[in-house]
């Protein structure tokens, strides 16, 4: 009787299912133009999301093209340990950038502020694509993160030195994407665009997908400092005067630069917990990421325009 | 405020288990809402983000503090600033895109579609109303249906958005009074029974003070429902009716990890699909059946429409991107003539005769439209004869492509039937597109296969054929050195035919004059007459001004791969006026010729012609040897 009714029963596909197949359509949908595609992993949820759908999109095949860190040194170390891990089994190639000036000059958080990111991030990613000529860029920016980006288009375009103009965006419909370009010209394509928050907890969830521990609550070695809770995660982090270390049981919404993200004092340490603590919280994630914060209210556009992510 | 639709925050702090197994049930709507600055749009967006959540505290103090600085709500939340993204349009006070937001509730995840309503309003409408399944159309409860309301009412339902929602608003401001919401609701049914709307649900609303919105209102007791969320989280998606359609996979990508396997990768468009269900390959119209559907977790038993899948076939039957994996015994048709409707996007207008880049599902071909048989005026409805599209404007055309493409009419089939156009040049995307149905003559001429092949009559000439296309301003020496070619080859026992742009505009051509669709239209007769003379074998020299790079890119297009050879004869714009030959340029100086190439028309000079002269630095007699040198070394 059971097995009957699910027989005939219509697959009725879940919002979940219906985000998926979009984004597997995106990705590809890209391979079909790109001459040199590559995904750029950073390691986070989302980085681990857009991943796993990567997977299922060109399976039995590996994804075919390779995943690039665009590394300032900065991370925590337990991003690196799943970075080599998650490349090891995608079978995908891993390509770590860093800047090599700014490597030289010592560019570091605690002494060059907004140049740190400008320098490691912007700049580093800008010189990885122009090495290995990339002409497509998965990103795992989401439409909901930040007010720009809800009109970010799922293919972004950017001039040949890497700017991007929000007049030259071409309009998308339905689920055409027109990839065409010139030469020197190049895509930034996010396939997780319509994904929000909570969808990636619950794809996590369901699928089972690895992500770094630190998105769990254990006790840690934090010092306060700005009004955020900053980890200690190696002896590179100057202490000031007066300042030691409080192991506090703290988790991380958002990973990016170790002394860069606020971690929130939790005892969340299940992913359902987390997801408990995500819905019930009054703060947005990047809250606690300095970056946004730079250059006041309109300071993501301009990164963007910029040629940041 | 705290209301049942939205996230149950005690079922989240006691079973949290509970409440994911609960979420991950949830289906998906997408929604457009339509209206102008003044319609309270954007309020009503950011009061359903705000009251299902979706503000956190960070953002609601930053939101209060710019609403004291810059909102227009007094000392009132300014919902308005919620959604206003780009800094440059928060200063100027409009929106100029299309934005996505995001909300949930107990029952479905929501996508909105935010389109502003200013002059740019069609081209992103339609955007937006492309991946909608519903449609909210506000109404200001003052003013009543305008002549916007029918704009977006006309492209919500163009665009084959099946649900309509007529969404009352600021009823606070008319006291909430049912007569008024009554009056609007019946103008409207009579207009939208004109457009070809049969159903529709009218909600009285105020988004600025919440009425009707998560709940009924105790401010319209007149009011039975549904509250608007209400109706959003039960109204049909549709997918069943999808799934209900015959089956069709346009094929994305071909997957081969190695040689044991071969998958065919795509998103299901309509209908569902079986291990052993029977299949037809379009265009081929090979037959085969499904071996696997594979995916990441285990082959499936099925797959319904929406879902991307790879599928395994039991034939090694001929199959790649732009193919159709369809039901054998029910599949689409393909044609290279429709109807269709367009709605032109661009700032650059629709050229009648210039070939466009036309992509369909995952089939990208070659097409040309030609002047359309009418425009719409979105706002009246009326027909207007037209002889091209500007930026918003909609209208009916007859398009050719230069192969056949598998397709559906738009109305059956949304991703069979609507396309986009992309410029050749600048690559941007300047037109979506909704066929209508295929022209009886692309069913009925059909080509006819010769025996005698282009390579046979070649070799009885003992030559390879080519297309010289010569370009450069008028008096540069084209038709001096094109001559010169020409003799040459002639001593050299070589069969060739001069086709000389002068000459041809007083036969072939002798009806087109020198508008930029004429001149366009002239290019492309040439190019079909050189590229039949080429199939005859013969090497076919062309001296056209032909200014424009997409029309020589079009007839490169149609000749075979290195067949074309674009000759550039390069003369300064001073020496060509200095020597004016044929006294043009004083006309035109004198403003006696109009749409003068190098004075009042562009020369779009070649990038990279294949040959290129300078005859600054040569003489005619060294140009042609250069030239010939090239052609047969």
């Amino acid at each position: 009787m059971l097995s009957s009714e699910l027989q005939t029963r219509s697959l009725e596909l879940t919002h979940l299912d219906r985000l998926e197949a979009e984004s597997i359509h995106i990705m590809r949908e890209v391979m079909a133009d790109a001459v040199k595609p590559v995904m750029l992993y950073s390691v986070g949820k989302d980085s681990a999301v857009m991943l796993h759908l990567a997977r299922k999109a060109f399976y039995p095949s590996p994804p075919p093209f390779p995943l690039l860190h665009v590394d300032t040194t900065w991370k925590f170390q337990a991003m690196y340990e799943l970075r080599d891990r998650m490349a090891r089994e995608s079978g995908m190639e891993l390509l770590v950038y860093q800047n090599p000036e700014a490597k030289e000059r010592g560019i570091n958080p605690f002494d060059h502020g907004p140049l740190h990111t400008d320098m490691w991030k912007t700049e580093g990613l800008k010189q990885a694509l122009d090495l290995h000529g990339f002409d497509v860029a998965f990103g795992g920016a989401r439409r909901d993160e930040e007010k720009s980006r809800a009109k970010e288009r799922i293919f972004s375009f950017r001039t040949a030195t890497h700017g991007w103009d929000p007049k030259k965006q071409r309009p998308e419909l339905w689920n055409l994407y027109n990839a065409r370009k010139a030469k020197g010209e190049s895509i930034r394509v996010f396939p997780i665009s319509n994904w929000t928050e909570l969808d990636i907890w619950q794809y996590i969830a369901r699928e089972n997908i690895p992500i770094v521990p630190l998105y769990f609550a254990a006790p840690r070695p934090t010092v306060e400092r700005d009004g955020l809770l900053l980890m200690v995660d190696d002896d590179r982090f100057p202490l000031l005067p007066g300042e030691t270390p409080v192991e506090r049981s703290v988790r991380f919404r958002t990973l990016g630069c170790y002394p860069l993200t606020g971690a929130v004092e939790s005892e969340a340490s299940t992913l359902s917990e987390v997801i408990q603590e995500m819905l019930l919280t009054t703060t947005s994630e990047r809250q606690g990421r300095i970056i946004d914060k730079d250059g006041g209210d309109a300071s993501m556009e301009k990164k963007k325009q910029e040629g940041y992510f | 405020m705290t209301d049942p639709v939205y996230v149950t925050d005690a079922l989240i702090a006691e079973d949290i288990d509970a409440y994911l197994e609960q979420h991950q049930q949830k289906s998906l709507l997408r929604f457009i809402t339509c209206g102008s600055v003044d319609d309270g749009k954007s309020t009503l967006i950011g009061r359903l983000l705000y009251d299902s959540k979706m503000i956190f505290e960070d953002q609601l103090a930053a939101l209060e503090a710019d609403s004291k600085r810059v909102g227009t709500q007094g000392q009132e939340i300014d919902f308005a600033l919620l959604v206003d993204g780009l800094a440059a349009e928060r200063e100027q006070g409009i929106t100029i895109d299309v934005a996505y937001r995001f909300f949930t509730t107990e029952k479905r995840k929501f996508i909105v579609a935010d389109t502003p309503g200013h002059e740019q309003y069609t081209r992103n409408m339609v955007t937006g109303a492309s991946t909608a399944d519903l449609a909210v159309i506000l109404i200001d409860a003052r003013k009543g249906v305008l002549t916007q309301t029918r704009r977006h009412s006309f492209l919500a339902h163009l665009i084959g958005i099946k649900h309509i929602v007529l969404a009352v608003n600021k009823m606070d401001l008319v006291g909430y009074d049912k007569t008024v919401f009554d009056r609007i609701t019946l103008a409207y049914r009579a207009f939208a029974s004109e457009i070809g709307i049969t159903n529709f649900t009218a909600i009285p609303i105020s988004g600025f003070k919440g009425d009707n919105i998560t709940a009924l209102s105790d401010n319209t007791p007149w009011f039975k429902g549904p509250a608007l969320i209400e109706h959003l989280e039960n109204v049909e998606i549709g997918a069943a009716a999808d799934e209900a359609k015959p089956f069709r996979l346009p094929v994305q990508w071909v997957n081969r990890p190695n040689l044991d396997f071969r998958g065919f990768s795509g998103q299901l468009a309509s209908g569902k699909v079986r291990p052993g269900d029977a299949v037809r390959i379009l265009p081929s119209g090979k037959t085969t059946t499904v071996d696997r559907i594979v995916t990441l977790d285990g082959d499936l038993d099925e797959a319904v429409a929406g879902q991307s899948v790879t599928l395994t076939l039991a034939d090694e039957v001929d199959c790649s991107r732009g193919d159709v994996i369809a039901a054998a015994d029910n599949p689409p048709e393909a044609a290279d003539q429709f109807e269709a409707t367009l709605v032109w996007m661009a700032d650059e207008a629709m050229i009648a005769g210039r070939a466009y880049w036309l992509k369909l599902a995952t089939q990208s071909v070659s097409a040309t439209i030609q002047q359309p048989k009418y425009e719409i005026n979105v706002n009246t409805l009326d027909h207007l004869a037209a002889k091209t599209l500007e930026l918003n404007g909609i209208g009916v055309v007859e398009l050719s492509t230069d192969k056949p493409i598998t397709f559906e009419a738009y109305g059956d089939n949304r991703t069979l039937g609507g396309f986009i156009l992309i410029d050749k040049l600048t690559n941007a995307t300047v037109a979506a597109g909704m066929l209508h149905f295929s022209l009886r003559r692309a069913q009925n001429v059909h080509w006819q296969a010769t025996d005698i092949s282009r390579d046979m009559r070649a070799n009885l000439k003992n030559q390879r054929p080519a297309l010289l296309w010569f370009t450069g301003l008028s008096g540069s020496g084209k038709s001096t050195i094109a001559n010169l070619v020409e003799k040459k080859l002639h001593r050299m026992n070589r069969h060739s035919f001069l086709l000389d742009g002068d000459n041809v505009r007083h036969g072939l051509n002798r009806d087109l004059g020198f508008t930029e669709a004429d001149r366009i239209e002239n290019i492309r007769r040439v190019g079909e007459v050189a590229k039949l003379m080429s199939d005859a074998g013969l090497i076919v020299i062309t001296a056209f001004i032909s200014p424009f790079r997409a029309e020589r890119e079009m007839v490169r297009s149609m000749l075979p791969e290195g067949e074309f050879i674009e000759v550039f004869i390069d003369t300064p714009l001073a020496d060509a006026e200095r020597r004016d030959v044929k006294g043009l340029y004083k006309k035109a100086r004198t403003g006696q010729l109009k749409n003068f190439t190098g004075i009042d028309s562009p020369y779009e000079a070649p990038e990279s012609p294949e040959i290129r002269i300078d005859t600054t630095a040569m003489t005619p007699e060294e140009a042609a040897d250069l030239i010939i040198d090239r052609l047969l070394g």
